[in-house]
């Protein structure tokens, strides 16, 4: 562990430490819902996880996280496998890097972060898994709204299981 | 929101260089993604058992929401049914009464019916049926369209059969593990399947759109061909589909792409057949006919 702990503060690691990454795995097995649909309709709840940790909580994941959890992803989604590892590692580097450039941000700032990695992310694996010419676009871009609208929602669930951090 | 405390790492050597691995770590662990990505473009298969292990852990879960969904969904009829049950208990009490006379007429007729149902099981025995599964779950957010069959290996499903409904045909398997398997959809985007129209026999071929349609295109050169309203069933060209199964009917025609909806919705999917590949007899030569007709000469001395 290489986390300084300053004097003062308790000693017992704070449960996102696990429960950040379970909860974007459980996110992603959300594909695992009894339908077989013919559009992609499911908002892509493992990277919504994902970023929701990133912005509610920047220190509960190590910057490599998204590797192994993109890694699961794709064994789950049916993307190519790689995509979300490639994927969501260049959406975490991404808010890190803004992170630097807007040190004060506000929700709604981090609203729009989120859409736009999603966003990204969801255009991206769709350029990487299907050829040009696929009529999917109408049903990608609503898979897009869908899931900036239900970021928030994403976050303050992030926000609820970090519950215990002010406690300590 | 304030900034975040992890930015500086401050004089700490440890703390810088544990900040500094992490980000080494992530764009390799990227790199590594992008590899794996190219691998698997342009070899899809190649991490069939790995995905197959993740598959065999997470269908049975898969399989119990499915459980779940059809036991919630059945909530409803079976209330219904337990409050009409009363009544229609003292109704059928009279009914017997009334019906003794038939009882033995019905005995017979079961009898029959019975026979009837053996036999009809040996003939679906006796086509070439693999099995009959389940599907219990899709790629609800890929923009890729697989779905997720609860049968594998040790059910008898290989890689490349068809997976069928009544209504039509519903796509094909592409990977398997012990007991799940991988089912490419017809409406995926990488999807082809040789078709013929039904009025003619036009040779066609069907590739998925990605939104729950096909195109249609003419395997001939004729254009503005199409009408709406013209069915296709597979051909069997290829070896892999058997041939007649129904697969789309055009809803509207464009140039020389026609776009058809699948006879399978595959919104309703529940049980799929797999079937055998279908493998075309191979035809005859033609050349050595002097050969052929003398070896049987030759059995017959």
């Amino acid at each position: 562990m290489t986390d300084f702990i300053p004097l003062g503060r308790s000693e017992k690691l704070p449960r996102s430490i696990w429960l950040a990454p379970l909860s974007v795995v459980l996110g992603s097995m959300m594909t695992l819902l009894p339908v077989v649909a013919t559009v992609p309709f499911l908002p892509p709840f493992g990277l919504m996880m994902l970023l929701g940790w990133r912005l509610v909580r920047g220190d509960a994941m190590k910057v490599w996280m998204p590797v192994p959890l993109g890694f699961v992803d794709d064994m789950l989604s049916g993307q190519p496998l790689g995509s979300a590892m490639v994927l969501w590692t260049l959406a975490i580097l991404m808010v890190d890097v803004l992170d630097t450039r807007l040190v004060w941000r506000d929700f709604w700032q981090d609203w729009l972060i989120a859409s736009g990695a999603i966003a990204m992310v969801l255009v991206g694996g769709r350029l990487i898994a299907v050829p040009f010419s696929a009529h999917v676009d109408t049903a990608l871009l609503l898979q897009i709204v869908v899931s900036a609208a239900l970021f928030p929602v994403i976050a303050r669930f992030c926000a609820w299981l970090d519950r215990d951090k002010k406690q300590n | 929101m304030a900034p975040p405390r992890n930015r500086r790492s401050g004089f700490s050597r440890r703390a810088q260089y544990g900040l500094f691995l992490g980000y080494v770590g992530a764009v390799g662990g990227m790199l590594i993604g992008v590899a794996l990505l190219l691998l698997s473009t342009f070899n899809p298969p190649a991490f069939a058992a790995v995905r197959g292990f993740f598959s065999e852990i997470t269908t049975p879960i898969a399989s119990g929401f499915t459980w779940i969904r059809t036991s919630v969904a059945g909530v409803p009829g079976g209330v219904s049914s337990y409050v009409d049950v009363r009544g229609e208990n003292a109704r059928l009490k009279k009914q017997i009464a009334d019906n003794e006379l038939l009882v033995s007429r019905a005995r017979t007729l079961n009898q029959e019916n019975r026979h009837l149902r053996e036999m009809l099981k040996l003939r679906d025995v006796s086509t070439d049926a693999v099995v009959v599964a389940r599907l219990v779950a899709s790629s609800l957010g890929s923009t890729r369209r697989y779905a997720t069959l609860n049968a594998g290996n040790w059910q008898g499903v290989k890689s490349g059969q068809p997976v069928r409904q009544p209504d039509g045909l519903i796509g094909q398997v592409t990977e398997t593990s012990p007991n799940t398997a991988r089912v490419l959809l017809i409406v995926d985007p990488e999807s082809i399947v040789p078709v013929r129209r039904t009025r003619d026999g036009l040779p066609a071929i069907a590739t998925g759109r990605g939104d729950g349609l096909l195109d249609i295109r003419s395997a001939s050169v004729a254009t503005m061909i199409f009408q709406p309203g013209d069915t296709f069933v597979t051909s069997g060209t290829g070896g892999i589909f058997s041939p007649n199964i129904p697969v789309a009917r055009v809803i509207r025609t464009s140039r020389d792409i026609a776009v058809a909806e699948p006879s399978a919705n595959p919104d309703a999917l529940d049980f799929a057949l797999v079937q055998q590949t279908f493998l075309p007899e191979p035809t005859p030569s033609p050349t050595p006919s002097p050969s052929s007709s003398a070896k049987p000469a030759s059995a017959k001395k």
